[in-house]
């Protein structure tokens, strides 16, 4: 079944960006050369990038159509997104920063929901410090906490792992295996590392010069790919 | 310990009271103007910028003036405001608040400005995908991200009004009780034979008031800063 149908156009700069691929349950990993315009892709999904022409949908719902002139704002596509660089708010606690989808939404509190999300990432130590406060890989897990519990029907991750150093890459994957496997929340992986998708997607995109050049399982990644886990 | 009349006591109440309404009804104005400076582009843009640091430039006479013939009972802003609101400036404390205001407007900005063009618009775009719409990111956000520089700006506009001389003079003169600030008492004092130890006290005063709004200002400021980032 399709979840997440994308089919986007967008002039950005010198690249000209023209991708359209289809997404279903599990992981979809956006795999591609740096400058491919991967995160470009996710941010349009997002609503923080508009594109010149085409449609996003999921689950049959439209949420952007240049010939319709739909639009949804990012505010209300409940779409979670974990950026690159966390982007975790730093005047507020860690607790503040995983409320924080669940007040803007005035969605009631559900512990035991918070209690299974902040043990899935081990964060629950965590809760009282401030962002300043943590390492590379503890903000990542809170930043994807913080974007699960908002409820979201689709994740996008957009190399959440590249600012890390390696062992801090191999601290988080386990985490996002065991979301993988748990959550349910399809997920669309922006990545330009092979052994990452190799671990953790069960679909692959290729993009490549602002282009889908190949779309379909892992066999998809060949031994020239670089590796760069370790 | 200083041994003020009451004369000198309501100066020195006056004074506070004036700057206090001044700083603080300048507050929602320098927020907004500080936004539509750090983030929008319109025409005029540059016009509005030049405006409002006029008062900074003008000789405050100049500003004082102006306000006299816009904001005086029988001048057109003046008059309407009396006849549907009750408003009146001219030779009233609200009008010293008023004149006072404006003279600290600048300096109340800038700092707003510049903080609100420091944020990491990113923080922003994450609260969006987080459910926040664009007032709540405002507020849940932006607002507090840019706290230090209103804090800042909150700090010299109120040393500005506290400190304003000309523009008040100038707009509604020198009445005791009703605009005769520090700064106007001391003036007097100066004018009249045997002032200068009234005026000394009342000198003494003004350095302790604006000694403690800058040490106000950094305690203020450096808690802010350990709120956010922990340090």
């Amino acid at each position: 079944m399709i979840v997440l149908a994308v089919d986007v156009e967008k002039q950005l700069g010198a690249l000209k960006l023209a991708v359209r691929f289809d997404a279903a349950r599990g992981v979809t990993a956006l795999f591609g050369p740096s400058g491919a315009g991967k995160t470009s892709v996710v941010n349009m999904i997002a609503g923080l990038l508009t594109p010149d022409r085409g449609s996003i949908a999921i689950d049959d719902t439209v949420l952007f159509d240049a010939a319709r002139t739909i639009d949804v704002p990012p505010h209300r596509r409940r779409i979670g997104y974990v950026f690159q660089e966390g982007r975790l708010f730093p005047h507020l606690s860690v607790r503040q920063n995983l409320d924080y989808g669940r007040r803007m939404s005035g969605a009631p509190r559900e512990a035991a929901e918070f209690e299974r999300i902040v043990g899935l990432l081990d964060i629950d130590h965590l809760l009282d410090r401030r962002p300043r406060m943590l390492s590379g890989g503890e903000r990542q897990r809170v930043a994807v906490g913080r974007a699960l519990l908002m409820g979201p029907r689709l994740l996008l991750l957009d190399e959440p792992l590249a600012s890390l150093d390696a062992a801090h890459k191999r601290e988080i994957l386990p985490y996002l295996v065991r979301l993988r496997d748990d959550a349910g929340i399809p997920m669309v992986y922006v990545s330009h590392t092979a052994a990452e998708v190799r671990r953790i997607a069960t679909t692959v995109v290729r993009l490549d010069a602002g282009r889908v050049v190949a779309a379909g399982g892992l066999d998809l990644l060949n031994d020239a790919d670089i590796d760069g886990l370790d | 310990m200083l041994d003020l009349t009451p004369a000198e006591w309501t100066a020195v109440a006056l004074s506070l009271r004036i700057a206090v309404v001044a700083t603080a009804c300048a507050l929602p104005f320098g927020i907004v103007i500080g936004w539509l400076l750090a983030r929008t582009n319109f025409w005029g843009k540059s016009v509005l910028d030049g405006i409002v640091f006029l008062p900074l430039v003008m000789p405050p006479v100049v500003t004082g003036y102006l306000l006299l013939i816009w904001f005086g009972r029988k001048a057109p802003i003046g008059a309407f405001l009396d006849s549907h609101f009750g408003i009146v400036f001219s030779f009233r404390w609200t009008g010293a608040a008023l004149a006072c205001g404006i003279m600290g407007f600048p300096l109340m900005v800038r700092p707003i400005r510049l903080a609100l063009e420091a944020i990491d618009r990113k923080l922003e775009d994450a609260a969006a995908t987080l459910g926040a719409n664009r007032p709540w990111v405002f507020v849940t956000v932006t607002l507090p991200l840019a706290l230090p520089g209103i804090i800042a700006g909150v700090v010299l506009c109120f040393a500005r009004a506290l400190g304003e001389f000309g523009a008040t003079i100038t707009f509604v003169s020198n009445i005791p009780g009703e605009t005769q600030t520090i700064s106007s008492l001391i003036y007097t004092l100066t004018q009249v034979p045997g002032g200068d130890a009234a005026a000394g006290r009342l000198v003494l005063i003004a350095i302790v008031l604006a000694f403690a709004a800058l040490i106000a200002s950094e305690w203020l400021a450096r808690r802010a800063s350990v709120r956010f980032h922990g340090e």
